[in-house]
């Protein structure tokens, strides 16, 4: 059997030292550096071909490093280095971090690089700021992550870039005009980039859908997910709880304050949509996914000791984090059933234990099919050699204030989004522990992917 | 009051106003339409119609990877009589006929193999729903047993399909995968399989397929799934056209001529299924039910039907491992020498999961090699059978090298290099100073007896042969010659290793050119005679392939090399004697001389294009026969004499091979010859063809070209055996 391992889930934990309220155990280890989380911010997710079509992806990452640089007043070059992931990449700007780093303003003397893992692109900035934190290397990481779906690069086909290249070399006018007359029709189709899993040639919703035919979760479970996910986004907007997001001023337009793809419809509503992808019999629907979004994000991560230095009040630790991987075909989308437990064992915690949780919400069927699999004993011993079920999330803990499928879901930004929600939510509901975990689910990119992080208040 | 037995293999029940009829025949691996099962069918079907209650149906198999794979051919196989065979698909057609005009819709739910009857019921219900299983596949294999579908498939698929599309289906009986069935019309809904969920795929997956069809049966209960298709443009124009009856004509012709031409007239069903195809469209149903029920009575009596069922069941039998578990599974193969040979085993052994190591000892032989693997996995990647990822992780399971780095973890060791006994020992004895103990080492050669190469061994229980047939990819057959001292665990993990490959087996004893070669060997040198004679390789070609033999024998000895051929004629020459000869070894050897080694040097007895097909007469070659020109004999030399001169040598030696315990039984004899060597399917292998066409006979013939040639003729004493008491048969 061929099983492709390609699947990671991260997990943090973090703990706000503003709340001593509850008397559980502080997960700080010896001779671990402490890790804090200083700030988080984002711009607001907006439906890519709305109001940032005109952007590029750079400006963007450069509106979430400024508002982070305001909320923060950070002088610009205590920062050691920048991070930003992302998914779809914008060929001039490669490493994006560095443009947008350059552009918000930072010292040309901090190094940034970009990283790219799908769905936990941001994720894996923010791990890899812990990295460089807790070997020594770096006090103050910026981590990032950036998508912009209204604009992809799309190329000429193979065989048009082949002429053209040879175009380049060819030295004479009779060599230059007989590539050019070897051109056809054919030459000319685009190719755009690729929607679906290079390893299996299956994309995203395609894969969700099957997912939640496998666990037999039903269409009307999956609408009402989302409603919920919509209703509690609104109701999180209107209460002011979505601090993470700054404003932006969109050159040539107006200053954009919140996120637009929130829209609370009802279940009548929802139930007319056909299928999205697997027709006609399929589940997963426009109104039950997740939709394509432009925007960025950002956090400021120091170790402890020099954040206190400088007199920040650190919102959360970061104290640890798994990454999973299973076979991109029939688990592409389960990697918080696998993770959760590991990170958990790693901490020293149990779900009990945690009292926010934060899952990214790539389609209600894939959640729904994850809690439905971390509900089972069958699937724990014959597919993670446990020997008993994972035990479900709480809901009345659960993505609170919205989840991706309401706010938005820009790849590469969304993991510090949930990491940020993670530690407002804490202090907002006074808990001690929090829990992140995301599957990687891009609606066009590889691997299966899985970032969790829990959070404690210390 | 009778007693009426609990029903075993039709079971259903009503989900809402839906009856779900499930299918799983308990005492087989695979569903066929039974006796048993065709009753409880009939039985199940009646209460369902009879129950006012049940707006539509499901038919469903709980079988996983198998819907109906097809008949029972033991039914048809118990028959006397073509009248009792077209009686038996009378019945049949009976039943679809009341499926197809039910009152209530009844929708066909497709999980694995849906094969002759079982498609032939499923074209029958109103709907199809299949799985994108790869082991979904919908065809009608009925041709390759030498029948039609006989139980409406000849009358419904062109309806369904188009004429085009049914000939291509019934004639060449190829397995259609679901998304192509989708396409060509022949479902109408494809369901995905599912991964794992809180139960194993498959169950999950049946599951869901049956919800699907539920729902698609409630839908065209209440009309809100329509029937009728949409047509595209294509299909509109292409009923059109096919409404025009000089086109109709036009294509039966076309097929039929087609048809003639493959088969030479020696395979009586493609003929019958046109026949049948053409009695329902041109005369209506009623006469093209008629014709297709007498016609497969017709066919299920003929010897090329019992030739060719013969060697499917055959086939089943060299599928399995009779030499039982092997203690140690072969994880790891090395293969000695990257030429043809030896790609093509480490191609055939790569995507079977196989780790593959391939050896050879210049960097020109394993980038060959590496290219030979490369290129047969990449050109199913341009079929669109395997994708390009798929390819990439098969290939990560070879690694070419000069040396013997890593063998110390081998479990098996083909060699695959030249064919000289000193070479085979050389590379044995440095193989067996690196491999673990428990590692086999197993010899590709053609005609080497496997005891001498093992005399340089240190442990020849560890030591067999594995003769392979080129090109490896796409010859079926494995030849595995075990000597005295070969153990029975080595047997079992050739076997075990051959059957991963993919292979058909058979196992036989050890000698020189073991059973294949040996057969084929006299057949050669009666070639060269006849070439010596003055018939030309075209027209030796010509007699040998309208004999049945897929090749001409001009063909396939520059297929198999002039070289190779030479070697084995004089090897096998000196071990049998004269009994061997025949032609002049001489001809075969200046050819190889000036350089003619057949197709893989571009010259043989024809000299070969850049096409495929671009071959001509070398005339230096027909030079060289002239100087070795022989005088025919008028009297043994019609174009059926010329024929029974090659057949009966190779059938004679076959059966000697019989006599001696080279082979352990006939079906093994007939699956090797037609196999590997590419005897007339037809007639179904040397054994069959000795039973059908009489050993009396057999002998007779063979007497008439002893008396001028000798004891190349002299029939064994088994077939002699045979001859006198005509009771006696290879096969019951």
């Amino acid at each position: 059997k061929e099983k492709m391992l390609v699947n990671s889930l991260p997990l943090l934990i973090f703990s706000l030292s503003s709340f001593q309220t509850k008397s559980k155990k502080t997960l700080a280890r010896p001779n671990v550096k402490n890790i804090v989380l200083v700030e988080g911010v984002r711009t607001p997710f907006l439906l890519s071909g709305t109001t940032y079509s005109d952007l590029m992806p750079h400006d963007l990452a450069r509106a979430a490093l400024q508002g982070l640089l305001h909320r923060t007043a950070i002088p610009k070059d205590v920062v050691d280095y920048i991070i930003y992931g992302t998914v779809i990449q914008e060929v001039k700007t490669s490493n994006v971090a560095r443009e947008a780093a350059l552009g918000a303003g930072f010292s040309d003397k901090i190094p940034s690089h970009t990283v790219t893992m799908a769905c936990i692109s941001s994720n894996q900035a923010m791990t890899s700021a812990v990295g460089l934190i807790a070997a020594g290397q770096c006090d103050a990481v910026v981590a990032g992550g950036v998508e912009f779906m209204s604009d992809v690069p799309i190329r000429h086909s193979r065989k048009m870039r082949k002429t053209m290249l040879s175009l380049n070399k060819a030295k004479t006018l009779g060599q230059r005009l007989s590539l050019l007359g070897s051109i056809r029709l054919a030459h000319l189709s685009p190719e755009l980039p690729a929607v679906a899993e290079f390893s299996t040639s299956e994309t995203m919703g395609h894969s969700a859908d099957r997912l939640a035919a496998a666990f037999g979760v039903s269409r009307v479970e999956q609408d009402e997910f989302a409603l919920r996910s919509h209703s509690l986004a609104k109701k999180a907007q209107d209460a002011g709880l979505l601090q993470d997001v700054i404003s932006f001023k969109v050159p040539g337009r107006d200053i954009v304050s919140q996120d637009n793809g929130i829209r609370p419809s009802s279940m009548e509503q929802m139930a007319k949509l056909k299928p999205a992808f697997i027709k006609p019999h399929g589940t997963v629907t426009a109104a039950n996914s997740s939709f394509l979004t432009d925007g960025a994000s950002a956090v400021l991560i120091m170790s402890e000791e020099k954040a206190l230095a400088m007199g920040y009040k650190p919102k959360a630790y970061l104290r640890d984090f798994v990454y999973v991987s299973q076979d991109p075909k029939d688990q592409l989308l389960l990697g918080p059933t696998y993770g959760t437990p590991k990170v958990l064992e790693r901490a020293g915690l149990t779900m009990s234990d945690i009292d926010v949780f934060e899952f990214h919400e790539a389609f209600a069927g894939q959640i729904m099919a994850n809690l439905k699999a971390m509900d089972s004993d069958w699937f724990a011993q014959t597919y993670m050699g446990r020997k008993s079920k994972v035990g479900t999330p709480p809901m009345d803990k659960f993505n609170l204030w919205g989840g991706s499928l309401s706010l938005g879901h820009p790849f590469g930004a969304t993991g510090c989004r949930l990491v940020t929600t993670v530690a407002h939510r804490l202090q907002k509901e006074g808990g001690q522990y929090g829990l992140v975990a995301a599957c990687a689910a891009g609606g066009q990119v590889s691997d299966t992917h899985s970032p969790q992080m829990v959070f404690q208040q210390s | 009051m009778m007693m009426v037995p609990p029903r075993t293999h039709v079971s259903y029940e009503l989900k809402d106003d839906v009856a779900v009829i499930r299918l799983n025949d308990p005492t087989s691996k695979v569903n066929t339409l039974s006796v048993q099962m065709q009753a409880e069918l009939t039985e199940v079907m009646g209460e369902v119609w009879s129950n006012g209650a049940v707006k539509s149906a499901v038919f469903i198999s709980t079988k996983p990877g198998c819907f109906i794979a097809g008949a029972d051919i033991n039914m048809i196989q118990a028959c006397k009589s073509s009248e009792e065979v077209t009686s038996l698909s009378r019945e049949g057609q009976k039943m679809f006929e009341k499926i197809e005009k039910s009152p209530i819709p009844i929708v066909a739910a497709i999980n694995g193999s849906c094969l002759g009857g079982g498609l032939e019921f499923a074209i029958a219900c109103q709907y199809r729903v299949a799985t994108k299983s790869r082991k979904t596949i919908l065809g009608t294999p009925e041709v390759m047993l030498g029948l039609l579908p006989g139980a409406g498939g000849t009358q419904r698929l062109p309806k369904m399909v188009g004429l085009p599309g049914a000939f291509d289906m019934m004639l060449t009986g190829r397995n259609i995968r679901a998304d192509k069935a989708k396409k060509m019309g022949l479902v109408h809904q494809l369901v995905d399989p599912l991964g794992p969920g809180l139960k194993p795929a498959e169950e999950r997956t049946i599951e869901y397929l049956e919800e699907v069809a539920v729902g698609v049966a409630k839908g065209i209960a209440n009309k809100k799934v329509s029937l009728t298709k949409e047509k595209g443009f294509m299909q509109k124009l292409q009923d059109t056209v096919m409404g025009l009856g000089p086109v109709r004509k036009q294509i039966y012709k076309t097929v039929s001529d087609k048809v003639q031409k493959q088969t030479k007239g020696l395979y009586p069903a493609p003929v019958k299924i046109i026949e049948s195809i053409q009695a329902g469209v041109e005369q209506g149903g009623e006469a093209g039910y008629v014709a297709e029920a007498t016609n497969f009575g017709k066919l299920a009596m003929t010897s090329e039907s019992r030739a060719l069922i013969g060697l499917y069941q055959g086939q089943v039998i060299c599928k399995k491992n009779h030499y039982g578990t092997p203690e140690k599974e072969v994880k790891k193969l090395a293969i000695l020498g990257a030429g043809l040979m030896g790609a093509g085993i480490a191609q055939v052994s790569v995507d079977k999961g196989l780790t593959t190591i391939l050896k050879d000892t210049a960097v020109d032989g394993i980038s060959r090699g590496e290219q030979q693997v490369y290129k047969g996995l990449n050109d199913k990647v341009k079929k669109k059978a395997l994708t390009s990822f798929a390819r990439d992780t098969i290939l990560s399971n070879l690694s070419a090298q000069l040396d013997y780095s890593s063998f110390k973890s081998a479990d098996m060791v083909i060699e695959a290099v030249f064919e000289d006994i000193n070479i085979k020992h050389k590379v044995l004895k440095e193989v067996e100073a690196v491999i673990p103990p428990h590692c086999i080492f197993a010899s590709n050669t053609s005609a080497l007896p496997i005891k001498d190469i093992a005399a340089a061994s240190k442990r020849p229980e560890k030591v067999i042969g594995m003769h392979y047939f080129s090109p490896v990819d796409k010859m079926q057959l494995l030849e595995i010659i075990t000597t005295d001292k070969t153990s029975k665990d080595t047997t079992a993990s050739a076997v075990s290793v051959g059957l991963k490959q993919g292979k058909i087996i058979i196992v036989v004893g050890d000698g020189p050119g073991f059973y294949t070669t040996r057969c084929l060997a006299p057949m050669l040198a009666e070639a060269v005679r006849v070439l010596q004679e003055g018939v030309g390789p075209k027209r030796l070609d010509a007699l040998t392939t309208s004999f049945g033999f897929p090749v001409g024998a001009a063909t396939l000895a520059d297929e198999v090399g002039i070289d190779v051929a030479a070697h084995v004629a004089e090897d096998l020459g000196k071990a049998f004697g004269s009994r061997f000869g025949g032609g002049n070894v001489d001809v075969l050897k200046t050819m190889v001389e000036k350089g003619f080694k057949g197709r893989k040097s571009g010259k043989g007895c024809y000299i070969y294009g850049k096409g495929k097909k671009d071959k001509s007469v070398n005339p230096d070659a027909e030079e060289i026969l002239k100087k070795y020109k022989l005088a025919a004999h008028p009297a043994i030399s019609t174009d059926s004499d010329i024929q029974y001169r090659l057949v009966s040598r190779f059938v004679n030696e076959a059966v000697l091979c019989l006599q001696e315990n080279i082979l352990r039984n006939p079906v093994e004899g007939d699956i090797g010859a037609v196999f590997g060597l590419g005897f007339p399917p037809c007639l179904g292998g040397p054994f069959r063809f000795v039973d059908s066409f009489g050993a009396e006979r057999l002998v007779g013939i063979m007497k008439r070209f002893e008396d001028i040639y000798g004891n190349q003729f002299t029939p064994c004493q088994l077939l002699l055996d045979h001859a006198k008491n005509p009771s006696k048969k290879f096969h019951k």
